[in-house]
C-alpha cells in the first residue's frame, strides 16, 4: 500500500512526532510503501537542526533525515506554517523540503491511505 | 502544477473539531481548505464538537488581539467549496441552532455525517 503521512504535532511536546515515525518505520518494515511525509501546523518544527536535546536523548530531527535517507522519502514543510515558526532554507535539515500545500494535495490525492497524526 | 490539475477529482473532507480561538487548528485548516479548494478537488467540511463554535455569529475577538475569521467561512463558496456539514447533536450539546451560525449550512445527524465520511477519497482532521 502508498501510504501518505501528515504530522501536524511539534516535537517533544507532543507524541504525534514520534508515533509517526514509528508507524513509517513499522509500515515499511512491513513491505508498505510511504509515498512522503507532510508537516503542518507546529509539524513543521519537526525539521529544525537547531534541535540539540540532552545526549541521551532521542534527536527527532536528525532521526527523519535518517529516515529519509534511508528510505528515499521527503520531509515536506508547509511554507506558510514554516514562516509563522521560524523555519526557512537556513535551519532545514536534510531530507527537509519547504513546499507549499499544492505538494500536500498531491500527497494527500496520489496515495491509497493519508495517515494523520496530530490532535 | 500540472500534476495536481491532470488527475481524477478525489472527495475530500476536512473536519474541525477544535474552538477557532485557543489553537491555531481552526485557522491553519481554513488556510488549507482554501488552497486545496484550488486545485479542483471535490471539497467538503464539516464542523463537529467545539468546531462548530468556528461559525457563531457575533464573534468579538478584539479582546484577545487576534484577527477574526468566521467572516471567511460565508467566502468559501466563492471558492466552490459549498458542501459545509455541521453536527446537530454538537450544536444541541452547545446550546446553539441553525440560524446562530455565519453561513448556510446542512444540519446533518452524526449517522449521515458518518455515512459521508464513508464516502470519502480522504479525510483531513484539523
Amino acid at each position: 500500500m502508498n501510504i501518505g503521512i501528515l504530522l501536524k504535532e511539534g516535537p517533544y511536546n507532543h507524541q504525534a512526532s514520534d508515533t509517526a515515525y514509528n508507524f513509517a518505520e513499522a509500515a515499511i518494515k512491513r513491505g508498505h510503501r510511504i509515498d512522503a511525509v507532510f508537516l503542518y501546523n507546529d509539524g513543521v518544527l519537526n525539521v529544525s537542526k537547531l534541535m540539540d536535546p540532552p545526549q541521551d536523548d532521542r534527536n527527532i530531527s536528525s532521526r527523519w533525515t535518517v529516515f529519509s535517507q534511508k528510505y528515499g522519502v521527503k520531509i515536506f514543510a508547509c511554507v506558510v506554517a514554516s514562516k509563522r515558526r521560524s523555519i526557512n532554507e537556513d535551519v532545514l535539515i536534510e531530507g527537509g523540503v519547504i513546499t507549499g500545500l499544492g505538494t500536500f494535495t498531491d500527497i494527500a490525492t496520489r496515495n491509497d491511505r493519508l495517515v494523520t497524526f496530530g490532535d | 502544477m500540472d500534476f495536481v490539475q491532470d488527475m481524477n477529482i478525489k472527495k475530500i473532507m476536512h473536519v474541525l473539531r477544535h474552538a477557532p480561538h485557543g489553537t491555531i487548528y481552526t485557522y491553519e485548516g481554513l488556510e488549507m481548505i482554501l488552497i486545496m479548494a484550488t486545485y479542483d478537488q471535490d471539497i467538503s467540511v464539516v464542523f463537529i464538537g467545539d468546531g462548530v463554535y468556528a461559525l457563531k455569529k457575533g464573534q468579538e475577538t478584539s479582546g484577545i488581539g487576534i484577527k477574526g475569521f468566521a467572516r471567511t467561512f460565508s467566502a468559501l463558496d466563492g471558492y466552490d467549496v459549498e458542501k459545509l456539514y455541521v453536527d446537530q447533536l454538537s450544536l444541541e450539546e452547545r446550546g446553539l441552532r441553525e440560524d446562530d451560525l455565519v453561513v448556510d449550512v446542512e444540519v446533518l445527524s452524526s449517522e449521515k455525517i458518518g455515512a459521508l465520511m464513508k464516502e470519502q477519497d480522504v479525510i483531513i482532521q484539523h
